[in-house]
């Protein structure tokens, strides 16, 4: 028997197969099809003090190998999370949940994340400096190592559950920023959020989504997000939960040499409701046929020395 | 919703780029005229959603234009060939809600999931109505299929060309207890303006999903926020905000 499991900051997943935030809602959906215990965890939707509606439409457009979001953070809001989503959750997963975070000034942070530290079901938290769809905010704290380390200072103090931050591509040198985050203490850090991307309409002449611009993710992306696990494996030494294009069991493994010690899965589960479930389920067979004892074992397994 | 295979049973032309397609395969996660399917095509990412035209228990008929890639590639696919497909997604319409003398109004490509809500209304001892707006003559399709279930049909074109000359709300009778719409936005507004009882309408919007797991088909309504894919496609009237 192949051993799938691999632990992140002390929590032991059974395997590293989790949907990644904004593409799996906060379960319902997807309990209703399959038994979601199934993953290792899973990021729910990125979750922010006050409720958001987020941005106009049409926010979601086609791209080659991929799809552009402009979603903006749509969510109920902290509140609304603990008292309504969290005790729902309680009766269809049964493992330490992720919790995606993201905010619009550091105080923001820190008093979401103050509020999911009490959450017991909650084993992680997510802090998501990465949003390319909102404006004022997201993205411009993961834009530069000194913002992204403040975030992360101030997260650290609030919490006594592991902190990962969430970087952006859309920056020249992510392993600085991932530096920065590990100098102020993270307990890990989640790469790739979306690459800053747009489509326009032969039509109107006019770009395709409302918001103008959006996030490219899928297959698309999935060389981008395995350089960059790569170079950020090699300038720091905490856990990364690597993300980009993954779509199969391969993909995950790939993911995993690059230096993931964990693997979130997101445009895949749009297209495919079941693509999680199928990749835990082929993971065994993938491992045996590269001839791969233990998932833990094959972290980094793609850098020298 | 449900996920499954299914065989092309025909596909055949309707108009100059209107094609109506049979799939064989399960039915079981329909519950509610107005649903629709999710359908998967190689080398495309996306989905595309297009509503359930009729259905029984053997199979689906959709009607679809081609308007780009995705639609296209249906148009050239045949007989036997297989489509990967979500089925069973969204609200429909709510036949219980319909009053006895019923309004069913499409427009264009509007006018499928109106055919499987005319039929459920009479399966469910009511009496619709029907209003089919095209743009012109070579438009029209179904006239004949609304015409055989004995209901009383009424076709519109903007041009005069067949029917009634003008829109669905130039051809709104006298008296009915209530109303439901399918088609583009400017006519459901019209629509909405002009009817003089409450109804459903339903919308289209682009989607990531289909299944309400990536927020990215949501509208404000009175109601609170939708997901146009799973708490919609039909909204009540008295809930839309424009
Ligand atoms: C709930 C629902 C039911 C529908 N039912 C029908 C139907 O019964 N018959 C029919 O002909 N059409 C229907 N449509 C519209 C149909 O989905 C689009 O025409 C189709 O997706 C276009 O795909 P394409 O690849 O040919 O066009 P492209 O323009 O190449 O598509 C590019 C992207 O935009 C999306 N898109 C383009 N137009 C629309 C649109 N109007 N609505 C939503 N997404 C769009 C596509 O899905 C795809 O992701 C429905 C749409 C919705 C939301
Ligand atoms: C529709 C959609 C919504 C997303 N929402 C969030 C979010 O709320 N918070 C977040 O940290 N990332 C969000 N993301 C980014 C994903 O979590 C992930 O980082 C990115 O999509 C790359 O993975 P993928 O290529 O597998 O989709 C979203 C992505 C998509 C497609
Ligand atoms: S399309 Fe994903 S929630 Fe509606």
């Amino acid at each position: 028997m192949v051993d799938t499991s691999v632990t992140l900051s002390g929590i032991r997943l059974d395997n590293p197969v989790i949907p990644a935030s904004g593409t799996f809602g906060y379960g319902a959906e997807f309990a209703e099809l399959y038994d979601i215990n199934c993953l290792g965890t899973f990021s729910f939707k990125g979750t922010t003090q006050e409720p958001r509606f987020g941005n106009p439409a049409p926010r979601i457009a086609e791209t080659p190998g991929g799809m552009l979001n402009a979603v903006g953070l749509q969510n109920p809001g902290v509140e609304k999370v603990i008292a309504e989503e969290l005790p729902r959750m309680r009766g269809f997963f049964h493992k330490p949940v992720m919790a995606n975070v993201s905010g619009f000034s550091i105080g923001e942070y820190v008093r979401t994340c103050a509020l999911l530290d009490r959450e017991e079901q909650v084993g992680w938290l997510e802090v998501n400096i990465s949003c390319p769809n909102v404006h004022g905010g997201g993205m411009a704290f993961g834009s530069s190592p000194e913002a992204a380390a403040a975030v992360t200072r101030a997260v650290k103090a609030v919490t006594g559950k592991p902190v990962y931050m969430k970087l952006s591509p859309n920056v020249t040198d992510i392993a600085a920023v991932a530096r920065a985050c590990e100098e102020a203490g993270a307990d890990g850090v989640s790469l790739i959020n979306t690459l800053l991307a747009m489509r326009i309409d032969l039509k109107t002449k006019k770009p395709l989504l409302a918001n103008g611009t959006g996030g490219l993710s899928g297959p698309a992306v999935f060389p981008v997000a395995v350089r960059m696990v790569y170079q950020v494996y090699e300038a720091v030494s905490i856990p990364i939960i690597g993300m980009g294009g993954v779509s199969s069991a391969e993909d995950v493994i790939e993911m995993m040499l690059a230096g993931a010690s964990a693997v979130e899965v997101g445009a895949a589960n749009l297209v495919n409701p079941f693509a999680c479930r199928d990749i835990v389920r082929d993971l065994p067979g993938v491992m045996e046929k590269y001839g791969i004892n233990s998932l833990t074992e094959i972290i980094g397994g793609a850098h020298h020395g | 919703m449900t996920q499954s295979i299914y065989r092309i049973q025909y596909n055949r032309q309707l108009t100059a780029d209107v094609w109506e397609m049979r799939l064989e395969g399960d039915t079981g996660a329909i519950t509610a005229p107005g649903q629709f399917i999710n359908i998967r095509l190689d080398g495309l990412f996306l989905r595309r959603p297009i509503s359930i035209c009729d259905w029984d228990g053997q199979g689906i008929t959709i009607i679809y234009k081609v308007v780009g890639k995705g639609t296209a590639a249906l148009g050239g696919m045949e007989q036997g060939q297989e489509l990967d497909v979500l089925c069973g997604l969204g609200n429909g319409f709510d036949v219980s809600r319909c009053g006895e003398r019923t309004l069913v109004i499409g427009g264009g490509v509007g006018v499928p999931p109106m055919y499987g809500l005319a039929k459920a209304l009479l399966r469910a001892g009511k009496t619709p109505v029907a209003i089919l707006g095209f743009n012109k003559k070579e438009e029209i399709f179904y006239e004949d299929r609304f015409r055989e279930l004995g209901i009383e049909t009424t076709v519109t074109t903007v041009d005069g060309s067949y029917g009634v000359k003008g829109f669905v709300t130039d051809a709104l009778p006298e008296e009915y207890g209530y109303f439901c719409a399918c088609g583009p936005l400017p006519m459901l507004k019209a629509v909405y303006n002009a009817a003089a009882t409450s109804g459903l309408l339903s919308f289209e919007e682009r989607m990531g999903c289909g299944f309400g797991a990536c927020m990215g088909c949501s509208c404000r309504t009175k109601y609170g926020n939708k997901r146009i894919c799973k708490d919609g496609p039909v909204l009540e009237k008295e809930e839309i905000i424009w």
